[in-house]
């Protein structure tokens, strides 16, 4: 079982009043527990089960304008009072940081809304073998399954505090389901694997395990043998999978600490038309049940609604309150990430849109961290299936997709398939005029 | 006497008794015990952004029947914890049986000392050096604008108990010191990164001044970076340099040859034991017993020596890399792989110092014998497919080769190929073997433990080099 509230709040309030007594003026601590079950199968045969409990603490000690943070997983009473006072000593040492301070009082999140990311239902390990097996036996049924390279069910709780001198002290439980089922697929010497997944804060809104074993099964064997294709300028399509991520290096782009600093190439873009006018992007913290909810972020402060991107338009940063006053910016609670961040779907169907050109690539996988927030640079590796038509014609691979986000961006033309299946997600995406890099 | 039980709430002869008795029907498994503390200090945009410090203190218990894993870990070191653990493995491995191997080979072999990265300095004067780096750097250049400099240090006490009461234990000290540079000439942003780092005390990369060649090496990539074009794009020769270009080596033929991907007989090289692999002039070893760098380990996290094994010699396949499940379940010995990142993870084969040895020709005949290529000096990461076998790199250093010369530096070139058919394609060998600067952190499935990697210079005959320019 979990820890509940009461034992955790204990430990928290020690540590503060600790931090206290030894000299510290302001304190912020974390006290956090996390238990998770997860079975792996191999050829529908049992490969592992694992089970994991964590406890631990990390605590964040003022001076003044002075910081320092320690961690442990020890919660030993005299291990506690050590580590705080090894904290309180380094914060001594540690230079003055005119930013540093725990956050305004009026910013901290309180409220009594339910979000329901907590699901209490135990699944067993029998359970958890039984959900993931359908999935591997759904996709042997495909003759072209060869062997898997693992698939499995987890199971994930948690409970934390988070408190501060300035009088938060606020925490909640959460959970979530992930079931995945990765296949290998074998033609003519061909060899490929590809994977489906679904994760949820309920284990009743998992994706069914028979559709999770048929897709995979289907994706690993549209992959088999593979073309390789000449270097040219080509519109490409991007699965959901991979769309998403260009979320992900906008949000590194407009945070804060990027945009105070300088490393992004988004600075001093607020109000500038940088994507087209049908892009909107949105990062909201309440959706119900949603995979990258929280009601308050790392520094207990209430997470607002952001529009990030309106009709193309640059809106708005993500914002915490240490890098907020570097650019004279209140924090929206963006201490610890985006929550649910996306695209708004836009209007043409998956469909239309794989017909739009006579020839389109369309992006299942890259492989690489080939974004450079710095300068827009965007390149890495790839492979699809090549859409002459409107119809899909032969799976390509060992090709790289390279482009600059400035463009890239500007020529984004969304469908209408959005879902929540990540904390972050995007509908499938066209970017016309990108070098593919092959033969 | 162990210092785990010193402290906890159970003794050794207390937990000795639950492990056999956990393990007494199973092929493997065991208690291991993990004591960790480590030290981040981060000076960015011209302040001490953080200083952390943290311990974390846990075990795993490992119950192993056939092909079949059971593990639990806790922070708790208890009996309490320790019988509910137990209780765990036996649940998940009833109706098994097996046969416990008690022989694990106890070895005096050490490649570290028993340093303590963490104490061995102030924090003060850890802080006061990073404030000397960022002077330092700053005044460079006028058009430095940004430098983030970082030191990691950690002590990692780890203790294996096995069934029958046999104790290993070992002390791995690790550190790492890393600089980035932002500069900024005509509007045009460039970051240059280098790092250095080892299991020894940072005084070997603070004394005499050290700490400059690696402010100077970063400023030098940032600024060769100003000067860059987009790379060109399409299948061309590229000549790799010395030293770090080996994580090439490390993705696209190391982790095929991890032994868990060839039992499960999912890695390309699954079926290619005793045959030829690559030209005769690549010898390939994966090292666990190199002085003080990054990969090495006295024994692995089974308790198991490391040692210096062979992969590919002259081409020809040799061996896999094992952990004593893979090994046991092919029929041959663990070669002091088994690795995991902490406590909390469960251990697999893993890479230590995986390098490429020398063979007979210069860099110099390399470039010359180029007509159109790439030259690529330092890669930021990588990743690979092991299925397919495919691998990608994104260079962080690289130029054009125009008729035997080297031309003007690359910007955002990434290097796509698969690692099967490189290997074959490798056309010289250079005679400038070199180790990396030990800042390698290798990720699979997602645990990251550290590692090293080494070549000598290499000519590849064909590999797609990805770019914006046609």
């Amino acid at each position: 079982m979990i820890k509940e509230e009461n034992y955790l709040k204990k430990i928290a309030d020690s540590c503060l009043t600790q931090s206290k007594k030894l000299g510290s003026s302001d304190a912020n601590v974390v006290v956090m527990n996390s238990i998770s079950e997860s079975v792996n199968i191999r050829n529908k045969q049992l490969d592992g089960s694992e089970r994991s409990d964590n406890l631990a603490i990390t605590l964040t000690t003022y001076i003044g304008k002075k910081k320092a943070s320690i961690a442990s997983s020890n919660l030993n009473e005299n291990n506690i009072n050590k580590l705080v006072n090894r904290c309180v000593e380094a914060t001594k040492i540690t230079p003055e940081d005119e930013y540093n301070s725990l956050p305004e009082k009026e910013l901290h999140y309180f409220g009594n809304k339910d979000l329901q990311l907590y699901d209490d239902t135990y699944i067993d390990n029998e359970k958890k073998i039984e959900f993931i097996k359908k999935a591997e036996e759904q996709a042997f049924k495909n003759k072209n399954i060869i062997n898997t390279n693992g698939s499995g069910f987890s199971q994930n709780k948690s409970n934390f505090i988070l408190a501060n001198t300035n009088g938060f002290m606020d925490g909640y439980k959460t959970s979530q389901f992930t079931a995945y089922c990765e296949v290998v697929s074998k033609r003519n010497g061909s060899m490929e694997r590809d994977y489906e997944f679904t994760s949820k804060r309920f284990f009743s809104d998992l994706i069914k395990p028979e559709k999770i074993g048929k897709n995979a099964a289907k994706y690993a064997v549209n992959k088999l043998n593979p073309k390789k294709i000449k270097s040219e300028k080509l519109s490409l399509i991007f699965d959901k999978r991979i769309s998403k991520n260009f979320l992900s290096n906008f949000a590194s782009s407009i945070s804060s600490s990027s945009i105070a600093k300088g490393t992004t190439f988004l600075k001093n873009k607020i109000n500038n038309q940088i994507f087209n006018k049908q892009i909107n992007i949105v990062d909201r913290g309440d959706i119900l049940k949603g995979n990258g909810s929280k009601y308050f972020d790392s520094e207990g402060i209430k997470i607002d609604n952001l529009e990030l991107v309106k009709d193309g338009i640059l809106k708005d940063y993500l914002v915490d309150s240490y890098n907020g006053k570097k650019i004279d910016r209140k924090s929206n609670g963006r201490s610890s990430g985006t929550t649910n961040l996306y695209f708004k779907k836009g209007d043409v169907s998956f469909n239309d849109l794989i017909k739009s050109e006579k020839k389109l690539l369309y992006i299942n996988e890259t492989i690489g961290r080939g974004a450079n927030i710095i300068t827009g640079d965007y390149s890495v590796g790839a492979s699809g299936i090549m859409i002459e038509n409107g119809e899909f014609a032969y799976p390509v691979s060992e090709i790289t997709i390279a482009g600059n986000f400035h463009e890239m961006f500007k020529n984004i033309i969304l469908a209408d398939d959005l879902e929540f299946k990540y904390s972050t997600n995007s509908p499938t995406m066209l970017i016309s005029g990108m070098t593919v890099g092959g033969k | 006497m162990s210092e785990f039980f010193k402290n906890s709430e159970i003794e050794l002869s207390k937990a000795e008794k639950i492990v056999s008795e956990t393990l007494k029907n199973c092929d493997d498994g065991e208690l291991y015990l993990e004591d960790t503390k480590s030290e981040t200090i981060v000076l960015d945009d011209n302040k001490i952004k953080s200083s952390d410090y943290s311990t974390d203190l846990g075990y795993g218990f490992r119950a192993v029947t056939g092909d079949i894993i059971a593990y639990s870990h806790s922070n708790e070191i208890s009996e309490k914890s320790l019988l509910n653990s137990s209780q765990n493995l036996k649940s998940s491995l009833k109706n098994k049986r097996g046969t416990y191997n008690y022989e694990i080979k106890n070895t005096n072999q050490k490649f570290y000392s028993n340093i303590d990265p963490v104490e061995e300095k102030s924090l003060k004067s850890k802080i006061d050096i990073l404030r000397e780096i960022n002077n330092y750097a700053r005044s460079k250049d006028s058009s430095v604008k940004q430098v983030t400099a970082n030191f990691i240090g950690e002590k990692k006490n780890v203790e294996i108990l096995r069934a029958g009461g046999q104790l290993l234990n070992d002390e791995r000290p690790l550190v790492r010191f890393n600089v980035s540079i932002m500069v900024e000439k005509f509007g045009k942003k460039e970051t240059g990164v280098y790092g250095v780092g080892g299991r020894q005390s940072y005084d070997v990369y603070l004394n005499d001044n050290n700490w400059k060649k690696v402010c100077d090496e970063a400023f030098r990539i940032a600024t060769t970076n100003l000067d860059s074009k987009p790379s060109p794009a399409g299948e061309m020769k590229v000549v790799l340099g010395p030293g770090w270009p080996a994580i090439l080596i490390h993705e696209a033929v190391g982790h095929g040859l991890e032994g868990d991907f060839n039992r499960k007989k999912t890695s390309v090289f699954h079926d290619l034991v005793g045959q030829k692999v690559a030209s005769e002039s690549v010898t390939i070893i994966d090292d666990g017993t190199l002085d003080n760098r990054r990969g090495s380990l006295n024994i692995d996290d089974e308790g198991t020596p490391t040692e210096k094994t062979v992969l590919i010699e002259n081409g020809i396949l040799k061996n896999f890399m094992q952990d004593r499940l893979n090994a046991r379940l092919m029929n041959t010995k663990s070669t002091g792989n088994g690795r995991r990142e902490s406590y909390k993870h469960i251990i697999m084969p893993r890479m230590r110092n995986t390098i490429m040895l020398n063979g007979n020709n210069t860099q110099d005949e390399m470039i010359k014998s180029v007509n159109k290529g790439i030259f690529a000096v330092s890669f930021g990461g990588g990743q690979v497919d092991i299925t397919s076998g495919k691998f990608v790199f994104n260079c962080t250093e690289a130029y054009e080769i125009n008729n035997g010369k080297i031309g003007s530096p690359l910007k955002g070139a990434t290097l796509i190929g698969d690692g099967p058919s490189s290997l074959k394609e490798i056309l010289m060998v250079g005679n400038d073997m070199m180790l990396d600067p030990g800042i390698g952190t290798c990720g699979k499935a997602g645990q990251g433990v550290p590692v090293g990697v080494g070549q000598p210079s290499l000519l590849i005959d064909k590999m797609t080099v990805g770019g914006t320019q046609i």
